[in-house]
């Protein structure tokens, strides 16, 4: 099913493309030593060539480049052996030296793409390009009456910025190429993806066409910094741009801006007003020249990408495809259930972790990773499972209480007395008593009524006060009973 | 006090060493020269206080006899291009009028290391870029060689100051950087040697940009002797600038040793251009037979893009000046004009920090830059510019040097060709091609025209051949034509 908007004169499709702005992972920036750290106080993480000091010269940060190509092998994408770093021109209080150092027309990475998985399948999104960039520093408005302030920690940090086709055709398909490439990026250590810290943000590029007629004029929403906004912004410019077009008039090509708090997108600059950057090389800076020694070196040291474990997944637990999509999304889940399931059945712990843990997650708005969960804790409660001292339903029934606390399954399930009676002998005692009490019911069941099984059980199940384990009970009903 | 405004750095080690004399002494001298000497105007800053300090130490270190660096107790003038921890840097712009660093450029590190020291801070013009001295905020330099009819003559620019300083006496040597000529040619008006080494040899960190693709410090002294021990005090491989070459720095005295016997000595014919000064065309003549006498072969030559060179001289240099001036915007540091908000922040500031030749180069980058432009300006000049290294390394592969005069004219008088941009440019006609080809070459004094102004001959090598420069250049300083 595709997604279209239904205008008065039918169906609209929207076509969308990306630049996802990734902050590289790196103890210090693009072309200096000063720290990355996030949090610091204002303007002390800052260099010559941060604060744009006469006399200051870029210097590449090789690790950042190192991240850059890894980043670019693992979207299956060219690595240029020569690329060249370009000047960007444009005067704003927060950008230091007066235009920010970025790649033009070489950039380190070229034609790439990653797979998403949609719900009629995967889809492949072409991505055109990543280059490298600094960061520029930070306005603060809000700290003083008169004066603006700056904060140039940020300033000069190394950015990717990733361009993909306008492959993209619905909010959905946009929220997962970004949860594809997060987890990429965050599975290769290239960024930590946290969109909250301004680490991971987008410009979304957005135009609607009737299906099959050419590309629409595109308007650029900038710098959408969550997945839900993402979302949201693309929602309302498709269907503003549709209104437009059905009232007779045209789209002009321009810059907006998302509103998160009024959810919509407003006008930031015309194209008229569109700044001409006047790009030329740095001639601070020497091409950049990469070996192909050295991309096939990083080649080999590449982790196991998601698209990998997820196949992997697939053929070693035997998970379907949407399973193995939710559990390798993220670096930190897909560890997290490969500890759980060594030497337990698959079929049990996937549907506890994507079903049970995931949802108690969702309940309350935690990630896995920042959850005290551990995977022992899960698999510990799993073995009672297992070992059929306790029942599933029970355990579901004990699953949250259980994470809330801090006791490890044996000294909870102690605590809370819910271990399964599996003693046959036991069981035996409790069916017996049960016979004993209802003899005209043993003689109707023996006389063809069997139904009353389930009666016989559910009287074990209440005198045991529902800790009999209820296949022992099955088992030695049936042949008390035959 | 011994005036030692006739000796060079080369015979100043001798005395310090054999403790003749002190560099306290020395730098005594050089103090009073400034102070006597101040109408010239060609230290924007003294630093006297600083410069006592370092010869109280050289000459410890002198009397103990062990540390000794290549300058050690050498009293030089630094260009106010250099940025100077704690010393006032200001490029020669009222933007920078109070601007004072908090970092060491790597040249002038590298001398300080040697033992040099720092009498003051020279005069340029505004962010070097100027051929006369007659564009910095800090008021004209005055040539100290007067031509007969007692004309104040402009020292050539861009570092002028330091110019006229080592030619006045009021210090041995001085730093200066080039990025057109603005080493070559003061050294020429002056009667200097002026050596720009190949791009790379000197680390531009700390050095205010202008055009980063060009710029290159060398130094300006009396002779060819003191230019090798400055370069060889200023040159390293820094890994704080990227376009740093990492090539093998020689010993650059052994120019002594080299013999010219043999080798060729090309002549290019579009140097001899029209409007060059018969006189000049004459001392070029008696160059040739110089070579001649020394057993090179004289031959000539073609550079068929010559005359390109100065067109795109003027479009790669103010592109990258306006984007390495865009940060002089009154947020950070430098001068700030009250304004109303960002717009008229930017404006006021701008209009009020920047001269008027700094203005004209910025609006000419920002254009060649613009869309719609770039391709016909900016990228056409970066071709042409390749053309022209092309033509030095056809030349290369038939010669080993090439001589040239460095000025198309002698030094003029104050005042000149100041309404006409065009004229002042054509002052770089010969030296910008070598600028753009990144190759080292040096200007050497051949001698004065009849009105007893000094003229300058040029001898470009390939690139990190500085010896064989350094060479070419003793022999014509060693004929005294």
């Amino acid at each position: 099913m595709s997604f279209f908007i239904e205008g008065d004169t039918g169906k609209w499709e929207v076509v969308l493309g990306l630049e996802v702005h990734a902050q590289i992972k790196s103890n210090s920036k693009l072309f200096s030593t000063a720290s990355t750290e996030w949090g610091g106080d204002p303007n002390t993480h800052v260099e010559l060539v941060d604060c744009g000091m006469p006399g200051a010269l870029p210097v590449i940060n090789e690790f950042c480049v190192n991240q850059a190509i890894l980043t670019g092998l693992s979207i299956n994408a060219k690595i240029n052996e020569k690329s060249i770093f370009d000047r960007k021109n444009y005067f704003y209080p927060d950008l230091p030296q007066g235009y920010q150092i970025s790649q033009f027309e070489f950039p380190i990475v070229g034609n790439g793409f990653l797979m998403i998985q949609t719900k009629e399948g995967e889809k492949r999104i072409g991505i055109t390009r990543l280059h490298l960039e600094q960061d520029a520093g930070k306005s603060i408005h809000d700290q003083d009456i008169k004066n603006t302030l700056i904060d140039l920690n940020r300033s000069g940090c190394a950015l990717m910025e990733i361009v993909s086709e306008p492959d993209l055709r619905s909010p959905e398909e946009a929220a997962l190429y970004v949860k594809k490439l997060r987890s990429i990026l965050r599975c290769i250590g290239s960024c930590d993806g946290n969109m909250e810290k301004g680490n991971l943000r987008a410009d979304v590029n957005v135009s609607v066409r009737k299906p099959d007629s050419e590309m629409g004029t595109r308007c650029e929403i900038k710098n959408v910094n969550s997945i839900k906004f993402i979302q949201k912004a693309i929602e309302y410019e498709a269907r503003r741009q549709v209104e437009i077009i059905e009232s007779g008039k045209k789209i002009i090509q321009e810059t907006r801006l998302f509103d998160p708090n009024k959810g919509e997108t407003r006008s930031m600059r015309g194209k008229e007003e569109s700044h001409d950057y006047r790009y030329f090389p740095d001639p601070d800076l020497p091409p950049l020249i990469i070996s192909k020694e050295k991309i096939e070196e990083l080649k080999r040291s590449l982790p196991e990408l998601p698209d990998e474990k997820k196949s992997r997944f697939i053929s070693e637990y035997s998970l379907t495809d949407y399973d193995a999509e939710v559990l390798t999304d993220d670096q930190y889940v897909s560890d997290f259930f490969e500890e759980v399931v060594k030497n337990r059945d698959s079929k049990l712990v996937v549907s506890w972790i994507s079903v049970e843990l995931f949802s108690y997650l969702k309940k309350n708005s935690i990630e896995l990773s920042e959850s005290k969960i551990t995977s022992k804790k899960i698999a510990g409660l799993l073995d009672y499972i297992i070992s059929g001292k306790i029942s599933n339903r029970q355990a579901k029934e004990l699953f949250e209480p259980y994470l809330k606390s801090n006791l490890e399954a044996k000294d909870f399930i102690e605590k809370m007395g819910v271990e399964q009676v599996s003693d046959e002998g036991e069981v035996e005692g409790l069916i017996n008593r049960v016979l004993q009490e209802n003899p005209k019911m043993v003689e109707d069941y023996k006389n063809g009524k069997d139904k009353l099984f389930g009666f016989f059980v559910g009287q074990v199940m209440k005198e045991s006060k529902g800790k009999a384990n209820p296949q022992v009970v099955n088992k030695i009903l049936k042949d008390k009973l035959t | 006090m011994t005036d030692f405004s006739a000796i060079d750095i080369t015979e100043a080690k001798k005395l310090l060493s054999q403790k003749q004399i002190t560099a306290t002494e020395l730098t005594e001298f050089f103090i009073k020269q400034i102070e006597e000497k101040k109408e010239l105007n060609c230290f924007i800053t003294n630093t006297f206080d600083i410069a006592l300090k370092m010869a109280k130490e050289s000459d410890e270190k002198i009397q103990k006899g062990s540390d000794l660096g290549i300058l050690e107790g050498i009293p030089i003038g630094m260009k106010d291009l250099f940025c100077t921890d704690g010393v006032k840097t200001t490029a020669g712009s009222k933007m920078l009028e109070n601007f004072v660093p908090f970092y060491e450029s790597t040249v002038s590190q590298n001398l300080w290391k040697n033992g040099a020291i720092m009498l003051g801070k020279t005069n340029m013009d505004e962010f070097a870029m100027g051929s006369a001295n007659t564009t910095s905020f800090f008021g004209n330099v005055l040539n100290p060689i007067r031509s007969d009819d007692q004309k104040d003559l402009v020292p050539g620019g861009s570092s002028g100051g330091s110019a006229a300083a080592v030619a006045s006496g009021q210090c041995f040597a001085a730093t200066g950087s080039d990025t057109g000529g603005s080493i070559r040619q003061p050294a020429s008006f002056c009667g200097l040697v002026g050596f720009k080494p190949t791009y790379g040899r000197c680390s531009r960190f700390g050095m205010v940009a202008f055009a980063s693709s060009l710029d290159q410090a060398g130094p300006i002294t009396k002779t060819v002797s003191d230019a090798a021990l400055m370069l060889q005090s200023m040159c390293s491989y820094d890994d704080k600038d990227s376009t740093s070459s990492k090539k093998l720095i020689p010993n650059f005295s052994d120019y002594k040793k080299f013999d010219l016997k043999g080798k060729k000595i090309g002549l290019p014919n579009e140097y001899i251009i029209e409007g060059l000064n018969e006189e000049i065309k004459k001392k070029f003549d008696q160059c040739i037979n110089i070579f001649k006498d020394c057993g090179a072969e004289l031959i000539d030559i073609t550079l068929p893009h010559t005359n390109y060179a100065l067109p795109t001289y003027y479009i790669i240099a103010p592109a990258e000046a306006s984007a390495n001036l865009a940060r002089y915007d009154g947020v950070r540091y430098g001068l700030r004009e009250n304004s109303e908000n960002l717009d008229d922040l930017y404006q006021t500031t701008r209009a009020s920090g920047f001269g008027d030749e700094v203005k004209r180069r910025l609006i000419i980058g920002t254009y060649v830059l613009s869309a719609g432009y770039y391709d016909a300006y900016y990228l056409k000049a970066l071709k042409v510019r390749q053309l022209i290294s092309n033509d030095f390394k056809n030349a290369f592969e038939k010669c080993d040097l090439i001589l040239t005069p460095t000025t198309p004219n002698v030094a003029f008088p104050i005042g000149e060709k100041q309404n006409d941009p065009l004229e002042m440019y054509l002052n770089d006609v010969l030296t910008v091609p070598a600028s753009l080809a990144g190759l080292p070459a040096i200007s050497v004094s051949a001698g004065n025209n009849n009105n007893n102004l000094p003229i300058g001959m040029q001898i470009i090598g390939r690139p990190f051949e500085e010896i064989s420069v350094l060479a070419a250049g003793s022999a014509i300083e060693l004929s005294k034509v």
